[in-house]
């Protein structure tokens, strides 16, 4: 390419765009179904329930330590269609591009992308690119489509939560959240923080292999922990009692959020997941978890009960107890 | 400011030990206010009350910076917005707190420049950036802010940066707990004071309100068991009828505070009578720049247009900031005001009481 920075002229169906699906993103993104170039992705699935699910992506900066947009625009879908208890095996990708951007931030991005998409061994099938005039976008938004297909016997929601059950954490809390806020804005902190992004599928075929009756599995997103688990607490109608020293929190993590007076317990995941498990499964299903890669810290945070339906309730590491609730509007730093 | 933990004051054994040595010592009711939205924090979030005797009742007092501040000047944190050139710069929680006609996440939303910044120094650095616009930065904050704010002012008056300024609306906290006292429908006990103040201003700064009311008075850090300890402290001293002043955080705080800190702000800043929401116009509670530095004092530098000032309609903060009510006792609490739509700024902050309330505490 000779130019060095995504034009106008790259979204609007000539031969620059050409270009750019040809040269720029069918290389990185290689594989066959893409490579055909129709208007769609033509393809056959296994036979099963399906997941679709879909989900737009914008973040600043592009880059951060632990990942891009790239890659979270395919983990973050990936992530979406697992929680279902399926296995994601297609996505889409669409780009909205701000006139300017550099080429290379671009290849780089892509190349995140498929990287990721590699790791959870999920295909990008279809895709669109747009590039708008300056300021219509900030740099770069992607939107992903993801379908997964579901196994015989499981039942995955958010409603199936049930008195007794057993809630597994598969590690630490807050990291992406604190990774991209102090980023964000000159804090002056050297603090070794990495977001969490990753692909949790495998995780998750692991988990339901343990058990099939797997009752809810939630990734804490934008909201955190605290606010995944009030969602289920309140579909499921159940109460849910968690106990704080068993959460864990980076030091990190845990610093960066005292700073700026944070709840970690708010702040948002990448690649972290909950799940409701019966009790007599729990052993076998966290044991699952540890095994993976990405659930090393994996433990057993708390319980689902009977009492005060639709609420969450901590007792706090010195034994006192309080409400939890859902996170409010955005957090914004305090004054300190 | 460290970033590890104090972990053996999180130390749930300790906590615990020190709770059942109030539940012991305590028999008289009482009523203990802290005045620090840290420290409100904190008690909420470490469900610390629940460990407490009924004999105990805290109470929040005036100690969230966002909370206390005038809506006089909240209105024109919104004018300095509106005004053309302008970029604010301010620490986040100020962006929801409503004015009388609009607040600055809104002014924002109209695409007007203002940004959220970390510290006065980030807000310098943008002035410098940006050499033809005006930026301005909203000083709201206790003694803790202030020194950094008075070094800020210091370094682009070295560096020649004209095109910075401050909106002095900070406060100290000494005067605030004089007038508190001298208020007849605050009925306080004892009151926990503010670590991260008192590191600044040292615990003397605190004899001249304590000797006078006979009010016991002990400054506090913010691990549960700091609390706890400062409590038991206050609990023992009513018990035994010998009010007095004491320091239940000497391992940040000095009876004379931070040097340094202080003659920054002494160079740089004097006091005024400052208008508090809840607590009225108290005399040399507020801080702006002496006259050397005042070409930095954005009161100076524009003139604004402002709304007569309106409090929310219905919004209680007021007595909630002294203690005189409970934001359950306040009919829009959890009804109309939510830290999604919040209409008063103890909704706002999240050190805010209402936000804490409803954020942590069952109902
Ligand atoms: S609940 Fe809302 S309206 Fe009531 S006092 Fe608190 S901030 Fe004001």
């Amino acid at each position: 390419m000779e130019t060095h920075t995504v034009l106008l002229d790259h979204g609007a169906g000539g031969k620059l765009a050409h270009r750019l699906t040809t040269e720029l993103m069918l290389p990185i993104l290689d594989n066959p179904i893409l490579a055909a170039l129709h208007d769609g992705a033509v393809f056959d699935l296994p036979p099963g329930r399906l997941a679709f699910s879909t989900d737009s992506y914008t973040v600043t900066p592009l880059f951060f330590p632990g990942g891009s947009i790239g890659d979270l625009a395919v983990h973050g879908t990936v992530n979406d269609v697992a929680m279902c208890g399926a296995r994601p095996i297609f996505l889409s990708l669409a780009l909205i591009i701000e006139e300017g951007l550099p080429l290379a931030d671009l290849e780089r991005i892509l190349r995140d992308a498929a990287a990721a998409a590699q790791r959870a061994e999920v295909a990008i099938v279809t895709g669109d690119t747009k590039v708008v005039p300056r300021g219509a976008v900030d740099r770069i938004f992607i939107n992903t489509a993801g379908l997964g297909v579901i196994a015989e016997g499981v039942h995955i929601g958010g409603h199936r939560a049930r008195v007794g059950d057993r809630v597994l954490l598969s590690g630490t809390i807050g990291d992406h959240g604190m990774t991209i806020m102090t980023q964000r804005r000159e804090l002056g902190l050297d603090l070794p923080l990495q977001s969490d992004s990753a692909p949790l599928n495998h995780m998750v075929r692991r988990m339901l292999a343990a058990s099939p009756r797997i009752g809810v599995l939630r990734d804490p997103t934008r909201g955190g922990l605290g606010t995944a688990l009030c969602e289920i607490a309140e579909q499921s109608g159940v109460g849910i009692r968690i106990h704080e020293a068993a959460v864990p929190v980076r030091p990190a993590v845990a610093g960066a959020c005292e700073l700026l007076g944070f709840d970690p317990l708010y702040v948002a995941n990448e690649g972290k997941l909950i799940a409701a498990v019966p009790p007599q499964d729990a052993p076998a299903v966290l044991a699952a978890m540890r095994s993976d890669p990405l659930g090393r810290d994996a433990c057993e945070i708390g319980t689902v009960v009977a009492d005060r339906p639709g609420r969450v309730t901590l007792t706090t590491r010195i034994g006192g107890e309080r409400i939890v609730d859902m996170l409010a509007g955005e957090q914004l730093p305090r004054i300190c | 400011m460290p970033l590890k933990h104090a972990e053996e004051y999180r130390d749930p054994a300790l906590a615990r030990r020190l709770a059942e040595r109030i539940r012991q010592r305590s028999r008289r009711p009482v009523r203990l206010m802290e005045v620090c939205g840290t420290h409100t924090v904190s008690i909420f979030r470490s469900g610390l009350r629940s460990l407490l005797p009924d004999t105990i009742t805290l109470l929040s007092g005036p100690g969230c910076p966002v909370c206390v501040t005038a809506q006089a000047d909240i209105d024109a944190f919104v004018a300095l917005a509106q005004t053309e050139g302008v970029i604010v710069t301010t620490f986040g929680d100020l962006m929801r707190v409503p004015g009388t006609r609009s607040n600055l996440l809104r002014e924002r939303g109209r695409g007007r420049d203002v940004r959220i910044v970390y510290s006065a120094f980030d807000s310098l650095r943008i002035a410098r950036e940006n050499p033809d616009r005006q930026v301005v930065f909203l000083g709201v904050g206790f003694e803790t802010t202030a020194p950094t704010v008075a070094a800020t002012v210091q370094a682009a008056a070295q560096a020649g940066i004209a095109n910075f300024s401050v909106y002095p609306a900070h406060k100290t906290v000494p005067p605030a707990l004089q007038a508190l006292l001298a208020m007849a429908e605050v009925a306080v006990d004892g009151f926990l004071l503010p670590g991260h103040v008192s590191v600044i201003i040292g615990t003397e700064a605190y004899r001249s309100v304590f000797d006078t009311h006979g009010v016991p008075g002990v400054v506090a850090g913010f691990e549960p068991a700091d609390l706890l300890g400062a409590i038991a402290m206050l609990v023992e001293q009513i018990e035994e009828n010998r009010p007095q002043l004491a320091n239940a955080y000497p391992r940040a705080v000095c009876d004379q505070g931070n040097p340094k800190a202080l003659a920054l702000m002494k160079t740089l800043m004097r006091p005024v009578d400052a208008a508090w929401r809840g607590l009225g116009v108290i005399a040399g509670s507020g801080l702006e720049l002496v006259e050397a530095f005042a070409t930095f004092d954005a009161r100076r530098r524009f003139v604004l247009e402002l709304p007569e000032p309106q409090e929310p309609k219905g919004c209680a903060c007021g007595q909630i900031l002294t203690g005189a009510r409970t934001p359950p006792q306040c009919p829009l609490f959890r009804t109309r005001c939510t830290p999604m739509d919040p209409v008063g700024p103890c909704m706002v902050s999240s050190e805010g009481t209402c936000a804490a309330y409803y954020r942590y505490h069952a109902d």
